[in-house]
């Protein structure tokens, strides 16, 4: 194959495979349908382009020889009449400008995969799946469990919303808040199941999150949300070069050398979230911004400004309170010299939640070694070592 | 789409029912939700069920039957009736099942109904 055709065939199925499989699969609904029918369509293009030529709209080629894939495979009369008026509208689709038919059809994929009806822990996968088109084995290696078991997990899931009928739609206002709310979860639970298999070499998802957190966003540029949600993760992506050091050692964020730091991350996250304060409406992922904003300042003024996190962290859990949530404010309460306070409102978790948390034992560890109770803090610690996986993190638990 | 909602109740809920002080507003709350749904257009079928200690269930094994009293699952909220409605999606059917009285304290299932098998 010459390496034009390959090239952009490759182009196009990293740009357009969520574009692709939201158009096909708005209007039935069958999202395994519909990626199958792309898988073929693309199948095809690396045969018939490298003979005939890139065609002038690839995408638009694909979408056709996709349609075409699924008309072949209606076998229902009912579902064949439906075909044909794909095919009617297929001129006027490949006339329209690429801007008044594909955002939309994106936009609606992304609220299917994050609907409420979706088990949560398949909705991040179904994302990663139908938008990116990342294989079942990828993902499954970054959320740490079999191919096998997350293969299944993602064809019950798009079973689920070709039969019980979700809708492809935008949700209305009333819904809205709460719904994209779900979108933007989703999309940051990508980043973390990156961000914890990224010590063990490949299976991180970071940059794949980031896209997605990047799509959202222009997707929805009046939002400030989706801002929110991106600053929280260029953020975080901005201390990656100061979080090891030349050894492969973890090193925490107190520890970090702010020099090491990402600028040019640091500034667009600003940016974001200084536009997203704008509108002056409360939200969980800015006010999470909000918080990594107050750390990054580190590297200006040389301290962190507690009472800021603190406040910060006493309006996130007031406004949207979650575990996490709970659990970093009582790491921030320690780092403030108020290890007793942050020991109580540890001790106030429901313990069936935390009894398997990572977090909630470091941090738990942490509160009781400021304490001087050595011996609890010890026990606190093999419970946290039981439940990590990343060596340089046992490392770290280990010397502390 | 055809979408059957099942009304699970808490043994609470059924109580309702019979209870002199609260039976008013139990049946004039289910009344008013499925005269809603009617005005809609959208029930195609559907009952309430007596409540669950009138429930019989009968199960064969090795072809041997073996009846039981109760229904068949030993849960917390029971099947207290069931409706067949026609929504354009699971969406809209959960708007519905959200204004069902029992979805508070109780809770519905809303399961899309098998398309008619087709003649043999």
């Amino acid at each position: 194959m010459s390496d034009a055709a390959s090239r952009a065939a490759e182009a196009a199925a990293r740009a357009s495979y969520g574009r692709l499989v939201a158009l096909l699969a708005a209007r039935g609904r069958d999202i395994a349908a519909a990626e199958d029918a792309l898988h073929d369509a693309f199948a095809a293009a690396l045969r018939v382009w490298p003979a005939r030529g890139v065609p002038e709209k690839p995408e638009a080629w694909l979408l056709i020889a996709a349609r075409r894939e699924l008309g072949h495979r209606a076998r229902a009369g009912a579902v064949r009449a439906a075909a044909a008026a794909h095919v009617e509208m297929l001129h006027a689709e490949l006339h329209a400008r690429e801007s008044d038919i594909y955002p939309d059809a994106r936009l609606k994929l992304l609220f299917v995969c994050a609907h409420p009806a979706i088990d949560p822990a398949v909705r991040t996968p179904l994302m990663l799946q139908t938008v990116l088109g990342l294989d079942a084995e990828r993902i499954a290696a970054a959320f740490l469990v079999e191919p096998a078991a997350m293969a299944q997990r993602l064809v019950r899931a798009k079973a689920k919303i070709r039969d019980a009928g979700l809708a492809f739609e935008i949700p209305d206002p009333a819904s809205w808040p709460e719904r994209l709310n779900d979108v933007l979860a989703a999309v940051y639970a990508a980043y973390t199941a990156g961000w914890d298999a990224r010590a063990d070499g490949g299976g991180a998802l970071t940059e794949e999150a980031i896209f997605l957190a990047r799509l959202v966003h222009d997707l929805l540029p009046e939002d400030p949300e989706p801002k929110g949600l991106l600053a929280l993760l260029l953020y975080c992506e901005a201390r990656t070069p100061a979080r090891r050091d030349a050894a492969g050692r973890f090193i925490p964020l107190s520890r970090q050398d702010p020099l090491l730091w990402r600028r040019d991350d640091i500034i667009e996250a600003e940016t974001l979230l200084t536009v997203a304060a704008r509108k002056g409406v409360f939200g969980r992922f800015q006010c999470e911004a909000a918080i990594q904003s107050v750390h990054c300042q580190r590297a200006l003024t040389g301290v962190t400004d507690w009472s800021a996190v603190l406040a910060l962290y006493d309006l996130l859990a007031a406004r949207a309170p979650s575990l996490g949530g709970a659990i970093a404010q009582a790491a921030a309460l320690i780092e403030a010299g108020r290890a007793a306070e942050a020991l109580q409102a540890l001790d106030a978790l429901p313990p069936a939640r935390v009894a398997r948390h990572q977090p909630f034992w470091v941090v738990r560890a942490a509160a009781l070694r400021a304490l001087g109770d050595h011996a609890a803090a010890r026990e606190a610690t093999e419970h946290a070592l039981a439940l990590t996986t990343d060596p340089a993190v046992r490392v770290f638990l280990n010397s502390a | 789409m055809q979408y059957a909602l099942f009304f699970a109740e808490t043994p609470a809920q059924f109580a309702e029912r019979t209870d002199p002080a609260k039976s008013p507003a139990y049946w004039g709350a289910w009344t008013a939700f499925i005269g809603a749904m009617r005005e809609a257009g959208v029930i195609r079928n559907g009952d309430g069920l007596q409540a669950p200690h009138t429930a019989t269930t009968v199960r064969l094994a090795d072809g041997k039957r073996i009846v039981q009293d109760g229904p068949f699952a030993d849960a917390k909220e029971q099947l207290g009736g069931y409706l067949v409605i026609e929504a354009d999606t699971l969406d809209a059917a959960l708007d519905w099942a959200a204004k069902a009285p029992c979805a508070a304290g109780g809770a519905v299932e809303v399961r899309p109904v098998l398309p008619p098998m087709p003649p043999q």
